[in-house]
């Protein structure tokens, strides 16, 4: 249905509002095919609230979104039946094996068996579980579960896949292997998903676009880099041994570089790309005969960026009970 | 040399090309769906009974309690015993005047057929709000199965393990004791007709007020706010005449009342002439009498399954989504 190159989402001015409370205030975004596109945002600032109404979960209080060509409202139907959805919470019913959730998700979807049955086995097997298959899920670690989640939300072949929190509560080495699982789905089957996160590194090293969310509104869209480079660019700090002549004008007289600062024996420089700058530099200031005796390169982090643009640390809010309490358990059962 | 590279570069791209096909399998253009309102039904009704019946625990433990009851109280509840030293009288036509049976334990054999039921349907909806606590309904929802399946599949699961469980303390009782003359294959089959009406309608009841709830003390608490009410206020464990009036209205509003009522006609024959010959024997002023006749059980059973579970399905779309 979607032409390479165009929209899988379509959001324009969506909110939703709980009794006093704008949980998400009019966002406008766009996903294009084949992309990981992040929601970055502090607990509480609607990331999820979002995801539910895409998601069909919850009814928008206003705004319009299409998702693989369906109005979420009009065609909720259409809309299920073309997505994946893997929620933060750990849903697979513990009393039951592996490939018995991830059948009756087939069942849910209305997947005939003749269908589902092989190819829930060849979905457990892509995400390393199909040992585990026939174990009941409560013997499953927190990694295992998460990628049984990211398993179920795959039986139905959907175009667009939802995570929410994908990583939540994981330890480094699982958060690794999921982070593979996730950038294969992009780069082997063409998929394009949509994840929340509020870990900065997480977005930094998945998404090609970033949605910065705070308060229910989008502060900042753009690629990790993009979003870094907005804040200045890398720094360049280079030292020189003897005081020579000031070559503050020449150095930004270079392609790329942004600003120049001198002190005693040091260079301060702001370049777009600090790599290539910092070879021309060295180049620039060997040829008047001085010599470098050091010399380092900063990148911005994406924190740096998202505190420019929130004005605060990630920070947690308070959230609704429930909220709470599932997140509790979902970061519980994830260390098991 | 040259060749054993050009070979095993082969290799890989044919083992590349395998992995591709491979791949292309498992996400291959999506197969025909079933899209019939009541796809997924039976799956998530399944989904429960699965876990019902790979516990066992579960299940002895919700048939201890009417075995119990029917054990103790209903042994020990010996009213003949008080009268039968009076001359004249004899223990059965007591019992039969007061019971309209031959003895309280069969009397209460048939209230504990109405008693399993609503102890197993109140907690049609306790599973509701696990669900819902624990994230798999939300995971249901983002799924096109109809909403009305999914209240419905509880309804379902509650109405196939109360029923089991029905039949199994039928069986007890048979064993302990339970008066089985007026058996029969109508009267046993009518008798289960009764009971799926029965739970059909309470466990509409019980999942309808789960439905928005997420927290399991609650639910207890509206469990046993209704179920003591919905048991004593009944016919289950006592004859009605010996109740003051006002109970006696109650009990006229009381949905277990009438499948108990049912239940006794149908298989114990408490409708039967024979009771009212007793009464005119011994002129009792208290003689057991019926609720209403079983047709009219019947209607009443078959009014209020077709009430409760019309609502829930109704209440279902509004309430499941936010």
């Amino acid at each position: 249905m979607t032409r390479d190159g165009e929209n899988v989402v379509d959001v324009e001015n969506l909110s939703k509002v709980f009794g006093s409370l704008k949980a998400v205030d009019g966002v406008s975004f766009q996903i294009r095919e084949g992309e990981i596109f992040g929601f970055l945002g502090p607990n509480g600032a609607g990331k999820t609230t979002t995801i539910n109404m895409l998601t069909t979960l919850i009814r928008p209080s206003g705004g319009k979104a299409v998702i693989n060509g369906y109005d979420i409202q009009k065609h909720a139907t259409e809309v299920r039946r073309s997505v994946g959805v893997v929620p933060q919470e750990y849903t697979a019913d513990e009393d039951l094996t592996g490939i018995q959730n991830i059948l009756l998700c087939g069942d849910l979807y209305g997947i005939p068996r003749s269908d589902s049955g092989p190819h829930s086995r060849e979905l457990l097997k892509l995400v390393g579980l199909e040992e585990a298959a026939d174990r009941k899920v409560s013997t499953y670690s927190g990694g295992m579960r998460r990628r049984l989640e990211l398993a179920s939300g795959l039986i139905n072949y959907p175009k667009l896949l939802f995570l929410d929190e994908p990583t939540l509560g994981l330890d480094v080495q699982t958060r690794t292997a999921v982070w593979d699982y996730i950038r294969m789905l992009k780069e082997e089957y063409h998929m394009t998903l949509f994840l929340t996160t509020h870990y900065l590194e997480e977005a930094d090293s998945l998404c090609d676009r970033i949605a910065i969310i705070d308060h229910g509104h989008i502060i900042r869209v753009g690629s990790p880099s993009e979003l870094k480079a907005s804040i200045g660019g890398d720094v360049i700090v280079v030292g020189v041994q003897e005081a020579g002549p000031d070559i503050s004008q020449e150095i930004a007289g270079l392609p790329l570089v942004k600003d120049v600062k001198k002190s005693d024996h040091e260079y301060r420089i702001k370049s777009e790309i600090g790599e290539e700058s910092s070879i021309q530099i060295i180049d620039l200031i060997r040829s008047r005969g001085l010599h470098v005796t050091k010399i380092s390169l900063t990148k911005p982090t994406l924190d740096e960026a998202y505190l420019e643009f929130t004005g605060r640390s990630i920070r947690d809010e308070e959230s609704s009970k429930m909220d709470a309490f599932k997140q509790r358990v979902t970061m519980m059962r994830a260390r098991r | 040399m040259a060749d054993d590279l050009t070979r095993s570069t082969v290799t890989a791209q044919e083992q590349a090309a395998r992995q591709g096909t491979e791949r292309e399998k498992t996400f291959r253009a999506a197969p025909k769906l079933n899209k019939s309102p009541l796809h997924g039904l039976w799956a998530l009704t399944n989904r429960d009974l699965i876990k019902w019946y790979k516990n066992p625990i579960q299940l002895i433990i919700s048939l201890v309690q009417p075995v119990v009851w029917l054990g103790l109280f209903g042994k020990a509840f010996n009213i003949a015993a008080l009268t039968t030293n009076i001359s004249g009288v004899s223990a059965a036509e007591v019992d039969l005047a007061s019971f309209g049976t031959s003895s309280y334990f069969s009397y209460l054999a048939a209230g504990m057929l109405a008693f399993i039921i609503l102890f197993t349907a109140a907690f049609a909806g306790m599973s509701v709000v696990w669900d819902r606590r624990f994230g798999f309904m939300n995971k249901a929802m983002s799924t096109p199965v109809g909403r009305g399946s999914i209240v419905t599949a509880k309804v379902l699961q509650s109405v196939v393990r109360s029923l089991i469980q029905a039949a199994i303390v039928l069986v007890i009782a048979v064993v302990l004791g339970m008066d089985t003359a007026y058996f029969s294959v109508f009267s046993v089959v009518g008798t289960f007709v009764m009971l799926f009406l029965m739970t059909f309608g309470l466990s509409s009841l019980f999942v309808m007020l789960a439905l928005r709830s997420s927290d399991w003390q609650t639910q207890m608490a509206i469990i046993n706010l209704l179920n003591l009410p919905l048991l004593f206020a009944s016919n289950a464990m006592l004859p009605v005449t010996i109740m003051p009036g006002w109970l006696k209205t109650v009990i006229r509003f009381n949905p277990v009342s009438y499948a108990v009522d049912g239940v006794r006609q149908m298989l114990l024959g408490t409708g039967s002439s024979a009771v009212s010959n007793a009464c005119t024997l011994l002129k009792d002023t208290n003689c057991y009498t019926v609720l209403a006749p079983v047709w009219v059980d019947f209607a009443v059973l078959v009014a209020f399954a077709a009430l409760l579970s019309a609502l829930g399905i109704v209440l279902s779309w509004r309430l499941l989504s936010k």
